[in-house]
């Protein structure tokens, strides 16, 4: 009976999995290795399982690399792929920057004071993500309130060009995702043993020695997390640099909705997504190889 | 005398409202094993964490050799620390660990190699510079953490509970080696505990802390056999404190009505006592002779027994005193007579047997 219940605690993740990835992913798999076709679904071969097993393996037979092939031989896609990469890994590294510093801040403040900082982090979260988006062009945009105040401040002689450029983007994916960075830091640097900088302060580290000593690399693992709930969702976001960025600013989100939706080439956009998991996974499995490593140790 | 190694001048600390350390003076020779006891919340480790630098006091001065420390940061003090935790650094090798304070002064890493595998001999841990803290047992953790704070060869070391986190066989073989170590090098040690067995078996001195004040310091067995007052009798082993009046107080003969009977009390105290002083009487509970019969001199208190406990190598009693006090009494458990529950007893002890209380 025991085992039973177990195998049924453990069924519902495994289901769960099985229906929200695998699926999907199978599908998407098997989109990418389609044809694109002037057809309603528009892609061929479309598996019918009327026609039985050999149905279905000559179907398979149909399956081609073209999408793959053309996606790596076109430098269009791959300059999107260069440019994602590059503004999620500058996004994230801003968002580091500014996340550490406010993470050990909050770690430092008096007991009564984390809790409100914590719900302060995640305030944001509370209005649409969409509507957030757009207070940014009110924002930022050549006659928004950020030229209003530097021009009435008289800091700048003509509104500064922030919006629909990369810098736009930027400071949108670091508000969007910054909460992401903070948290699993500050949870790192928060369980820390506060005696370990006291040892460290004792045994001849001045306050700056011994944070880079013993605070710092003690909350890599809450680093490494934080850049990561930055950088995937930065990689394939699609909202941001669509509202913020300027038609060139081309990131893979954007790329895989015109290929979805402007273009119905349905195995070129699935290729594409296939390709960016793909670029995801490695630094995901770097940290996991990390984290092993340390446990092993 | 010669200097004090540690000085702590008239040193005040409050945490808020609570006054953690109240007006604490004390000196601790160099090479002395001292022991700061007292129970939870006596204001002991505060006093501790002062003394390394970790908090600042409000009125007070602090001399290390002479030297007034009382603003200077940890890292500029010649003490250090073995935490309760241990604190080992988790993401540092043992060796790492132990050379961290030789590696913050800039010596060169053939040194600190030297000085980590000689204090790694000194706790017997030879060839576990590789391992990891969270790879050691609960005892190598003390040892390494111990050999760390040596390391930097501090003028006293000060040891927070540092036998708490072990079991009861660990403990006593921790302890061994804290002992030897500290022989061996001479260093002065400072130990904070509320245990007081490992006080006693420690230290050649006691500091009784009491809400932030000192109650006494002394030697173990003068704490044990002189308490200072009440509270200290009552908080340093079994203790029967019996309320007593002064009939005639000469310098070191006192008599005293306790029950309505005369006691004679040789106590070897400084003070003198005025006659009709309300006092009180420390005995511990393995001075006190028990008898079927009324003995027929000497101090004696009469009651019935209200319970026996039999513990192998001795007898455990428990008397209710006609005036309703219950007095506890050891003996050996060879002695003569047969006594039950409920049985009326007497019980003895001699003049020297107990101390006088005046606080």
């Amino acid at each position: 009976m025991k085992s039973l219940a177990r195998r049924l605690v453990l069924a519902v993740p495994l289901l769960w999995l099985l229906a929200f990835f695998v699926a999907p992913f199978a599908i998407v798999l098997k989109l990418s290795l389609s044809r694109a076709a002037m057809a309603r679904p528009p892609y061929e071969p479309v598996f019918n399982l009327s026609d039985g097993f050999w149905g279905l393996v000559e179907s398979a037979r149909q399956f081609t690399f073209d999408s793959y092939s053309l996606l790596l031989s076109d430098w269009l896609y791959l300059d999107v792929y260069v440019s994602s990469l590059r503004i999620a890994g500058l996004a994230t590294l801003i968002a580091l920057l500014i996340g550490y510093p406010l993470a050990l801040a909050m770690s430092r403040a008096p007991a009564h004071w984390r809790p409100i900082l914590i719900v302060l982090a995640i305030a944001p979260f509370w209005t649409s993500f969409l509507v957030r988006v757009y207070a940014w062009i009110v924002i930022l945009k050549d006659e928004g309130l950020l030229n209003h105040a530097l021009l009435g401040m008289g800091l700048i002689a003509e509104p500064l060009r922030i919006f629909a450029t990369e810098g736009a983007v930027l400071i949108g994916l670091v508000y969007a995702y910054l909460p992401f960075t903070v948290l699993p830091i500050f949870n790192a640097l928060d369980k820390q043993d506060s005696a370990l900088v006291e040892a460290a302060m004792d045994l001849g580290a001045t306050k700056t020695s011994a944070f880079w000593s013993v605070t710092f690399p003690l909350s890599l693992p809450g680093l490494y997390a934080g850049a990561l709930l930055m950088f995937i969702p930065a990689m394939g976001e699609f909202v941001i640099p669509d509202l913020l960025g300027g038609s060139n600013d081309l990131m893979i989100g954007r790329l895989l909705w015109a290929e979805f939706f402007s273009n119905r080439d349905w195995p070129m956009a699935s290729a594409a997504a296939i390709v960016l998991l793909g670029l995801l996974l490695a630094p995901l499995l770097l940290f996991e190889r990390a984290q092993s490593r340390e446990a092993d140790t | 005398m010669p200097q004090p190694l540690l000085q702590i001048e008239r040193v005040s600390k409050a945490f808020g409202k609570t006054l953690a350390v109240d007006d604490v003076s004390l000196e601790i020779a160099g090479g002395e094993f001292f022991a700061l006891l007292g129970p939870s919340g006596c204001g002991k480790t505060s006093l501790m964490r002062l003394i390394a630098g970790f908090e600042s006091p409000d009125a007070g001065r602090i001399f290390i050799d002479g030297r007034d420390v009382s603003a200077d940061p940890p890292h500029k003090r010649a003490v250090n620390m073995m935490f309760q935790s241990y604190a080992l650094f988790p993401h540092m090798n043992v060796a790492a660990n132990i050379g961290y304070a030789l590696k913050r002064r800039g010596l060169s890493a053939g040194m600190i190699g030297q000085r980590v595998r000689d204090m790694l001999a000194l706790v017997r841990m030879e060839g576990f510079e590789e391992r990891r803290p969270d790879s050691l047992s609960g005892g190598q953790k003390a040892r390494v953490a111990l050999a760390r704070a040596l390391a930097g060869e501090p003028k006293l070391l000060l040891l927070d509970e540092p036998l708490s986190a072990l079991d009861r066989k660990l403990r006593e073989e921790i302890q061994f080696e804290l002992m030897q170590v500290q022989r061996d090098l001479g260093v002065s040690f400072l130990i904070v505990t509320h245990d007081q067995d490992e006080a006693m078996a420690m230290a050649s001195r006691i500091a009784v802390m009491r809400d932030g004040g000192l109650a006494q310091i002394a030697a173990p067995r003068r704490l044990y056999e002189k308490p200072a007052s009440r509270w200290v009798a009552r908080f340093i082993g079994d203790a029967n404190v019996l309320e007593a009046c002064v009939r005639e107080g000469a310098a070191s003969q006192i008599q005293l009505e306790i029950e309505g009977a005369l006691h004679l009390v040789v106590d070897g105290a400084d003070e003198a006592f005025h006659p009709g002083a309300s006092v009180a009487i420390c005995v511990r509970p393995e001075r006190m002779n028990l008898h079927a019969e009324r003995p027929l001199t000497g101090n004696v208190l009469a009651g019935e027994i209200v319970e026996i406990v039999y513990l192998g190598a001795s007898i455990s009693w428990r008397i209710r005193c006609d005036n309703g006090a219950v007095v506890r009494v050891i003996t050996s458990s060879g002695i003569d007579g047969s006594f039950e529950r409920g049985a009326r007893a007497f019980i003895s002890y001699a003049p020297d047997a107990a101390r006088v209380l005046c606080r």
